[in-house]
C-alpha cells in the first residue's frame, strides 16, 4: 500500500493533468464550432457551382464540345491520392485510422500510387512505411482559406494533365456528427460529368466568352471547391475527434481522482489506527 | 419589380437580397443588369461590382468569377470579393506600391503571375475606395 504522502502527490499530478486535459476539451470544442461553421458557409457556393456546371452539361453544351483534360479518361497506370491528415496528435484514432484506410487502397491499386500529404501525422506515416512520397504539405492551420488551398489543387491537376498520374483520388475524415467521423478515399479525376446535378428552370442562356470557355474555366474551380471542401470536413472532424478524446481523458482522470482519494482515506485512517493502538497499548503497559 | 442578388464566395455568402440593378466587371466588360435580362453566364474580371437597392448603391470589390443570370436571379461566384467598407485605403495603396516594388525588381525565382494578381486585386481595391470617396459616401 503506498504511503499518505505518496498517494497525495499521485492525486495532485492526475489533478493537474485533467485540469490539462479540460482545457483542451474546451479548446477544441469552440474550434469545432468554428469549423463546422466554415463548413457550412462553404456549402453554398459549392451547391451553386455544381448546379451551373450541371446546367453546362445538360445543354450539351456541352455534350460535343465538352473535351475538357480535367474530364479525359485514360487507362490507369498511376494513380495520386492526397491525403488531408492533422498536424496535432490527442485526437484519438484519427490520424491512425485514416492512414489506415490510406494505405489500404494503396495496397489494393495494382498501379503505382503515389501520395501528397497534408499535414505531419500523414507524412510521417508514409515516410515510414516507404510510400512513394510525392510532396508535403505542412497543415493550413484552424481557418484554412481558399487560396491556401491553390497550390495543392494545381499540383494535382498539372499531375494529372501531364499524365503523371491516370486518376486522382482525395483521403479524408467524413465529418458524420461530434461523435462519428470516418475515414474516405474518393476519386478527385478525372471528373465524372455526372456528378453535376442540374437544376431546372431556363436553359437558354448567353454565354460570355462561350460555353466551352465558361466551362473550361469553372472546372478548376470545382477541383478546388472539392480539396477545400475535404480541408474543411477533415477540419471539423479533427477537432470534434479532439474534444472527445479529451473529455474521455479528463473522465478517466476524474475517476482515478476518485479511487486515489478513496485509498489516500483509507490509508491516513489506518496510519491512525495504528498509531491509536500504539498509544493504547503503550498505556496499558504502564498501568499493568 | 427588383430582382435577386447572391454573391457568394467559398467562405460564405456575402449578400443575398432585392435590388433593382447590378453593374458587373464581365469577361468581355462591364455589363449593367435589370430585372428581366436574358439568361446569361458570364466570368468576371477583377473588378468593381455595384448594385443598386431602394436605400442606395453599394460597391464591391471582386476578384474573378463568374455570374449566372436568370431572369429575377443574378448569382455571382466571386472567387473573392469584400465590401468597399471593409477595405483599408491606405493598406490598400501600400500594397500596390509593394506589388509594383516587387514586380521592378523581380529576381530569377520569382512568381511573376502571382505578383501580378497581387498587383491587379491591390489595384481594384485602392480604384474602388477612390470613386467612394468621389462620391462623398461617408467611409
Amino acid at each position: 500500500m503506498p504511503s499518505v504522502r505518496q498517494l497525495r502527490g499521485r492525486i495532485r499530478s492526475v489533478r493537474s493533468t485533467a485540469r490539462v486535459t479540460r482545457a483542451m476539451q474546451m479548446v477544441a470544442a469552440s474550434k469545432m464550432r468554428r469549423a463546422q461553421e466554415q463548413a457550412l458557409g462553404a456549402r453554398p457556393y459549392a451547391e451553386k457551382l455544381r448546379a451551373v456546371l450541371g446546367n453546362l452539361v445538360a445543354q450539351g453544351a456541352a455534350a460535343s464540345d465538352i473535351e475538357h483534360p480535367l474530364l479525359a479518361v485514360r487507362p490507369v497506370r498511376s494513380t495520386l491520392v492526397l491525403e488531408v491528415t492533422p498536424t496535432r496528435g490527442l485526437c484519438g484514432g484519427l490520424p491512425g485510422n485514416l492512414n489506415r484506410a490510406t494505405a489500404r487502397f494503396i495496397v489494393e491499386r495494382e498501379t503505382p500510387t503515389a501520395v501528397i500529404t497534408i499535414g505531419r501525422k500523414g507524412r510521417d506515416f508514409m515516410a515510414r512505411t516507404g510510400q512513394d512520397l510525392k510532396a508535403s504539405f505542412d497543415s493550413f492551420g484552424d481557418r484554412p482559406t481558399l487560396a491556401d488551398v491553390l497550390p495543392v489543387s494545381r499540383m494535382l491537376a498539372s499531375a494529372y494533365t501531364d499524365g503523371e498520374a491516370d486518376e486522382v483520388h482525395i483521403a479524408f475524415t467524413r465529418y458524420k456528427n461530434t461523435m462519428e467521423q470516418s475515414p474516405v478515399v474518393m476519386r478527385l479525376l478525372p471528373v465524372e460529368p455526372e456528378a453535376f446535378e442540374a437544376a431546372a428552370g431556363p436553359t437558354d442562356y448567353l454565354y460570355e466568352p462561350d460555353p466551352a470557355g465558361v466551362f473550361a474555366a469553372l472546372l478548376p474551380r470545382y477541383i478546388e471547391m472539392q480539396v477545400y471542401d475535404a480541408l474543411l470536413e477533415a477540419n471539423a472532424s479533427e477537432q470534434s475527434a479532439r474534444m472527445v478524446a479529451m473529455r474521455k481523458a479528463t473522465e478517466a482522470a476524474d475517476d482515478m481522482i476518485e479511487t486515489l482519494t478513496l485509498d489516500l482515506n483509507k490509508a491516513r485512517q489506518n496510519s491512525i489506527t495504528a498509531e491509536l493502538l500504539d498509544l493504547v497499548g503503550g498505556v496499558a503497559a504502564l498501568e499493568g | 419589380m427588383p430582382m435577386r442578388l447572391e454573391i457568394l464566395t467559398a467562405e460564405g455568402v456575402l449578400f443575398d437580397g432585392d435590388v433593382d440593378s447590378v453593374v458587373a466587371p464581365g469577361s468581355e466588360g462591364e455589363l449593367g443588369i435589370l430585372p428581366s435580362h436574358a439568361a446569361l453566364m458570364t466570368m468576371l474580371q477583377p473588378g468593381e461590382l455595384r448594385y443598386r437597392t431602394a436605400e442606395g448603391e453599394s460597391y464591391l470589390a471582386v476578384h474573378g468569377g463568374f455570374m449566372e443570370v436568370r431572369s429575377d436571379h443574378v448569382i455571382v461566384l466571386a472567387d473573392a470579393a469584400e465590401h468597399v467598407d471593409s477595405i483599408d485605403a491606405e493598406r490598400a495603396e501600400e500594397a500596390v506600391r509593394r506589388a509594383e516594388e516587387r514586380i521592378a525588381a523581380r529576381g530569377a525565382d520569382m512568381d511573376i503571375e502571382r505578383a501580378l494578381a497581387s498587383l491587379r486585386r491591390a489595384q481594384v481595391r485602392v480604384r474602388i475606395t477612390r470613386r467612394r470617396r468621389q462620391q462623398g459616401h461617408s467611409p
